[in-house]
């Protein structure tokens, strides 16, 4: 029998631990001096208080479904992808390359070839871990831990060098071609004189990334690839049993979740930043950790978590230029939210089932 | 190229290595018990922090030594709650902890001091200052020994020396006590030391906070003594290399000195890019050189090199059998 | 003055929620003794031992020890009272050498070295003493498993341990090795040492035991001198005298051979030889039961068939052969080859727990095309098949949208079977159908059973429950020791040979 329903698996635990984090940043934001009340109001308005704020928040949460979704989809065949940061670097790479060399007609194929191309690369940049972790045994977490320092050294080394622009002192890839640049929110939902999202870097790629919601939701719960996932996630040996392969499972679930983190890029490299910089992914591949984590490896939780995580970070933003709170505060919230929903999960989980359980004995004594 | 050169950039393999070499014994002693670690960059970070900060208000290194103890201690705390009493996952506890200590020690650091995210320079007592060891000055002139004693061995801060003192005692500890027997008993098949009736619990945690202690030390080199204070994020990977040459050294103590130094040397050779194009004869990328404890630890991993056969029982939390 | 018993339990009962594994159980064991407990699977010997020792607390009863009171509230009590347990799954540290492990939570102080000179006197001692010859400084994972055994012998002997558990400790060994094992054994009775002896195997307990206690379904049915009794005895004590389970079948139409095994030899990864050069075949429209108790290579025997455990050796499957290690062997291919599969235990394979009941209807032939639409899987086919299948089955309750934790063992077990029979294979397998399973379904499962072989289908029945072996078989086979031991058909046999022949012995052995 269930211990408790699932709807407070789903909603009440995420819930219980981010108000957990929620209370504990409000006591250390109380330490320094301020108040949290004060605090929160700042971070609302300057995140959800004007479509610039939004153009923004909703730029970071592009940022994070994409991680966010590499996650899920590995956790849902039991593999910790720690890698997303540094997936996500290789994915840029991938976009920088194909924006810069190859003569795009218009941005709608650009960011087609974007796409598949950021996928490609992040999807082969999370293939080599996963080998390892198949074949060899080689604890994937640490693989992919590593494998996030070798993709920001070759990063490094390509921007100081083969890819930097002559006579530029920045490492930095050129400006990309005007045919690759994606419209903004401000390009797209602007309105004769109104000029709506000014200046926010919020582009197309919002909706790619809701269509990868949707796609990761058909795909793990669907087809039949998404089945086999969660049945070798759920227990090797009943998989094994069905005849689903181990090692296809891994390969397959890697590369998917590495393409995700990949297809991160469009946003920040093509969307944004319209050229490739040193630590373009600036821990986004991380914070798709806890965007996992909060968001119960679904679509759905995963959208609502980025969303969170959105205004978490432009309100950090806020709060940052508005009062004596860094924005390593934010760092601080993401650090408990993947405590609390990750490694003390039971320390939520234990005391909600025995209050569920007393309840049912109680109801049970009434009938 | 001459003796001097060579001394130095020995020299700083030692203080480069140092801090590795005490996170990595920090991770052997929790791995070995079979909690996996890959929060050592995290409590580096902190106890970094804290000790530059007490170091900074207290004027004593020593004094930050402790503070920076303290701090390394809560985060292992944390972490050994999550892992061992609430049996919850123990990778994603070790992030988070990263990641608590990364934001945490920025938004203390500019509470208190108001600088950015930094504590101020630390000078005088408040550093940990070269010792010279006896007879260094006189012996100076002696040739070749004279300088190998004067620059490489003796003039290193006095956790240098204590690290170094650390790989013996951590090697006596496991080797030669019950505490340690038990200790590595416990991360190979705890429930053959649960039916000898010995608390898997308590043993556990007492690995936890031997960790806690040494990433402490590690941290407070960093800020006290490589360098003079603390800034944001200083620990720049460190406790990841710890943990890669601790899979590198196999989890055992005298390799753990050999692969931390190696993986120093290769922090030190960075550094002098006119001693590689010497050595080497060509200019070899500094990049190169800092990935490459990175690339030689999944190389381990794959089993190329021999087979790197973690703990059996690490990273599982322990539930009794029935 | 009579001597006290070495061990007495009086009144043990111990129930784990709805079953009851030890029913008022009473037994004496005198000093000096090896003293036999032998019994079928779920006897209940190994709860009663783990309460001797300390892991389980009884619900109700008494441990005298050498005539005194005693609680044995954890091992550490055990060991205080001079009991040690050798466990039927070694507890030893795989690299640590003989020494460490015996050392281990028994050091004599702080430093280690003085502790392991006197070890290894100790051990030396009690090598020359009891012909427990080990290699101090050998490392666990480098020595065999007999070797092994002797460290966990010694580690208990190191501990002053006076009585000595052993719980099924020939199941590794090789004969030559059994026979050291009982060398040692003999030797430590010499000295006055008690030893319970934990088996199933009738020849170990005539040839070493003084003394032997009978366990049947939770209760201690006898306890009788060796030399007052015989393997048949015992057998029908073991196995009981009930009112034969009554299945209602016609004579099997027995056409060709569906499955035909030829040499097949198993090796688990610990590199013990599980199955021994079987071969037997299975006719469509025939039951072949397969009785043994567990442990005896039936298991891998079932998995190399379903394809998730590797084996050399032939097996044909009406008249092609199947692959054993290539490709091919994996269980999509022998779904493909017509061969369906109830594996022993449902909740680690046959099912995935957390999956709804539609989702595991589906396990295993997710590749079915009438389940796909396009790119998708057709969930609303599987689930409106589910429907059907609940109902034909009669799976209570019949909600497609549960998830397999929800279900009792009994219709947990009538998903799995449903699944597997309206494949329409020409082979089943199936292990253990009726564990855990309550009686009204386990009726329904033997009709199913009994119907799909009426249809002329081929079907390999493993099972550790007699009743239904011999109720359900058209032929019996028994395994013992990855061996067959033979072949019966039931009408010619009864629960007394296959008992025996189940406890190693062949009928003209025992006389």
């Amino acid at each position: 029998m269930d211990a408790m329903p699932k709807w407070a698996d789903v909603v009440l635990i995420p819930l219980i631990s981010l108000i957990l984090a929620a209370t504990i940043s409000a006591l250390v934001i109380l330490a320094i001096g301020e108040s949290p009340v004060e605090a929160l109001n700042l971070m609302v308005k300057g995140a959800l208080g004007s479509t610039y704020g939004w153009g923004y928040t909703l730029y970071y949460t592009t940022n994070f479904i994409f991680t966010g979704l590499a996650v899920s989809v590995a956790f849902h065949s039991r593999m910790f992808n720690i890698g997303g940061e540094g997936q996500a670097m290789v994915g840029g790479l991938g976009v920088a390359l194909i924006c810069l060399y190859v003569p795009w007609p218009h941005w709608s194929l650009a960011l087609v070839g974007g796409i598949l191309v950021a996928a490609i690369f992040g999807a082969a940049w999370a293939a080599i871990p996963a080998f390892l972790q198949a074949k060899r045994g080689s604890h994937i977490v640490i693989t992919t831990i590593m494998f996030n320092f070798i993709a920001a050294a070759l990063l490094n080394y390509l921007l100081i060098g083969a890819l930097k622009p002559k006579g530029s002192m920045e490492p930095a890839t050129g400006k990309f071609p005007e045919a690759t640049h994606l419209p903004s929110f401000q390009d797209m939902f602007s309105f004769g004189e109104t000029a709506l999202f000014r200046g926010a870097p919020a582009n197309v790629s919002f909706f790619v990334a809701i269509v990868a919601c949707f796609a990761v939701w058909a795909l793990i719960w669907k087809t039949k690839l998404g089945y086999e996932i969660r049945a070798f996630g759920h227990s090797e040996s009943a998989a094994k049993y069905a005849g689903i392969s181990p090692t296809k499972i891994i390969m397959i679930s890697m590369m998917i979740s590495g393409g995700l983190a990949g297809m991160m890029a469009i946003n920040n490299v093509q969307g944004e930043a319209e050229r490739l910089v040193l630590n373009a992914v600036e821990g986004a591949g991380f914070i798709g950790i806890a965007v996992a984590l909060m968001g119960r490896s679904h679509p759905f939780g995963v959208f609502l978590a980025a969303l969170l995580f959105g205004f978490l970070y432009q309100g950090g933003a806020e709060l940052a230029l508005w009062t004596k709170i860094p924005r390593e505060m934010i760092v601080v919230i993401q650090a408990l939210v993947i405590l609390f929903t990750g490694a003390l999960n039971d320390m939520v989980r234990a005391p909600l089932e025995r209050v569920f359980l007393a309840f049912k004995r109680r109801k049970r004594k009434a009938a | 190229m001459d003796l001097l050169t060579v001394l130095q950039v020995l020299d700083s393999t030692v203080r480069l290595a140092t801090p590795l070499l005490l996170a990595c014994l920090a991770g052997l002693f929790s791995e070995r018990a079979g909690i996996f670690d890959i929060g050592l960059e995290g409590k580096m970070l902190a106890a970094a922090f804290l000790s530059a900060a007490v170091a900074y208000t207290s004027g004593s290194a020593w004094v930050g030594l402790g503070a920076g103890i303290f701090a390394s201690l809560l985060l292992s705390g944390i972490h050994g709650l999550a892992s061992i009493t609430f049996r919850g996952n123990q990778l994603i506890s070790g992030v988070a902890i990263n990641f608590l200590a990364a934001g945490m020690t920025v938004v203390v650091a500019q509470s208190w001091f108001g600088q950015g995210g930094r504590t101020p320079q630390l000078s005088g007592a408040a550093r940990f200052e070269p010792i010279t060891l006896p007879f260094a000055e006189a012996l100076r002139e002696v040739p070749v020994l004279g300088p190998i004693y004067y620059e490489l061995i003796s003039g290193h801060t006095a956790l240098v020396y204590i690290a170094l003192l650390f790989v013996p005692l951590t090697w006596w500890i496991l080797f030669r006590t019950r505490f340690g027997l038990r200790l590595r008993a416990v991360g190979e098949n705890p429930a053959a030391v649960d039916t000898a009736g010995i608390s898997v619990v308590w043993l556990r945690y007492m690995a936890v906070l031997i960790c806690g202690v040494l990433c402490g030390i590690a941290g407070a080199y960093l800020a006290t003594a490589l360098q003079a204070g603390f800034v944001k994020d200083m620990s720049a990977g460190r406790g990841f290399i710890a943990l890669a040459a601790l899979i590198f050294a196999k989890w055992r103590p005298w390799q753990a000195l050999y692969s931390c130094l190696l993986f120093g040397f290769l922090q030190a050779f960075a550094l002098r890019p006119d001693v590689i194009q010497t050595v080497v004869g060509f200019k070899v990328n500094g990049q190169l050189l800092d990935v490459l404890p990175y690339i030689l630890t999944v190389i381990i991993l794959a089993g190329f090199v021999g087979k790197a056969v973690p703990p059996r029982a690490g990273g599982e939390p322990y539930v009794k059998e029935r | 003055m009579t001597t006290a018993p070495a061990i007495e339990l009086k009144g043990i009962s111990k129930s784990f929620g709805p079953v009851q594994a030890n029913k008022d159980i009473s037994i004496r064991v005198m000093p000096g003794t090896i003293h036999g407990i032998i019994g079928e699977n779920g006897a209940g010997k190994s709860t009663l031992m783990s309460i001797l020792y300390g892991f389980y607390k009884a619900d109700a009863g008494e441990i005298f020890i050498s005539g005194q009171k005693t609680a044995i509230p954890d091992s550490q009590a055990a060991i205080a009272a001079g009991i040690g347990m050798v466990f039927q799954h070694f507890k030893l540290v795989e690299n640590f050498t003989v020494l460490e492990n015996v050392v281990l939570g028994a050091e004599d102080s702080g430093l280690l070295r003085p502790s392991l000179a006197r070890a290894r006197r100790e051990l030396k001692a009690l090598a020359d003493e009891y012909e427990l010859n080990v290699d101090p400084d050998a490392i666990i994972e480098d020595i065999g498993v007999g070797m092994q055994q002797r460290v966990e012998i010694l580690k208990a002997l190191y501990r002053r341990a006076d009585i000595l558990i052993l719980d099924e400790p020939t199941g590794v060994l090789t004969p030559a090795e059994a026979d050291h094992l009982f060398r040692i054994l003999e030797n430590l009775k010499r000295e006055g040492k008690t030893i319970i002896l934990i088996t199933h195997k009738l020849r170990e307990i005539m040839d070493a035991t003084d003394t032997v206690s009978v366990m049947r379904r939770g209760e201690m049915t006898a306890t009788v001198k060796t030399s007052e009794t015989s393997p048949q005895k015992l057998a029908e004590l073991m196995v009981g005298r009930k009112v034969s389970l009554q299945v209602e079948k016609s004579p099997a139409q027995v056409r060709d051979v569906i499955l035909d095994v030829q040499n097949l030899n198993v090796t688990d990864e610990k590199g013990v030889h599980r199955v021994k050069d079987v071969s037997f075949n299975v006719r469509a429209g025939e039951i072949l039961g397969i009785a043994g108790v567990s442990g005896n290579g039936q298991s891998e025997l079932l998995e190399v068939l379903g394809g998730y455990e590797k084996g050399t050796g032939t097996i044909i499957v009406n008249g092609q052969p199947i692959d054993l290690t290539g490709a091919k062997s994996d269980g999509r291919s022998r779904r493909e080859r017509g061969i369906a599969h109830v594996p022993e235990d449902r909740q680690r394979e046959g099912l995935i727990m957390d999956y709804h009941a539609w989702e595991n209807v589906a396990f295993g032939y997710h590749h079915d095309p009438k389940y796909q639409n396009g790119m998708f899987m057709n969930n609303a086919a599987i689930k409106a098949d589910t429907v059907e299948k609940m109902e034909r089955f009669d799976v209570r309750p019949p909600d497609p949208r549960l998830a397999a934790k929800s279900f009792s063992g009994g219709n947990q077990q009538k998903i799995v079977l449903a699944r597997e029979i309206e494949r329409n294979p020409d082979l089943l397998l199936i292990g253990q159908p009726t564990r855990g399973v309550d009686i009204g379904a386990i009726e329904f499962i033997h009709q199913q059973i009994v119907a799909l072989r009426d249809q002329g289908k081929a079907i390999l029945l493993v099972s550790v429950e007699l009743e239904e072996i011999l109720a359900l078989s058209d032929r019996i086979a028994v395994m013992f020791d990855g061996r067959m031991m033979g072949e019966r058909l039931p009408q010619d046999t009864d629960e007394k040979e296959l008992g025996m022949m189940m406890a190693g012995m062949n009928k003209g052995e025992a006389a």
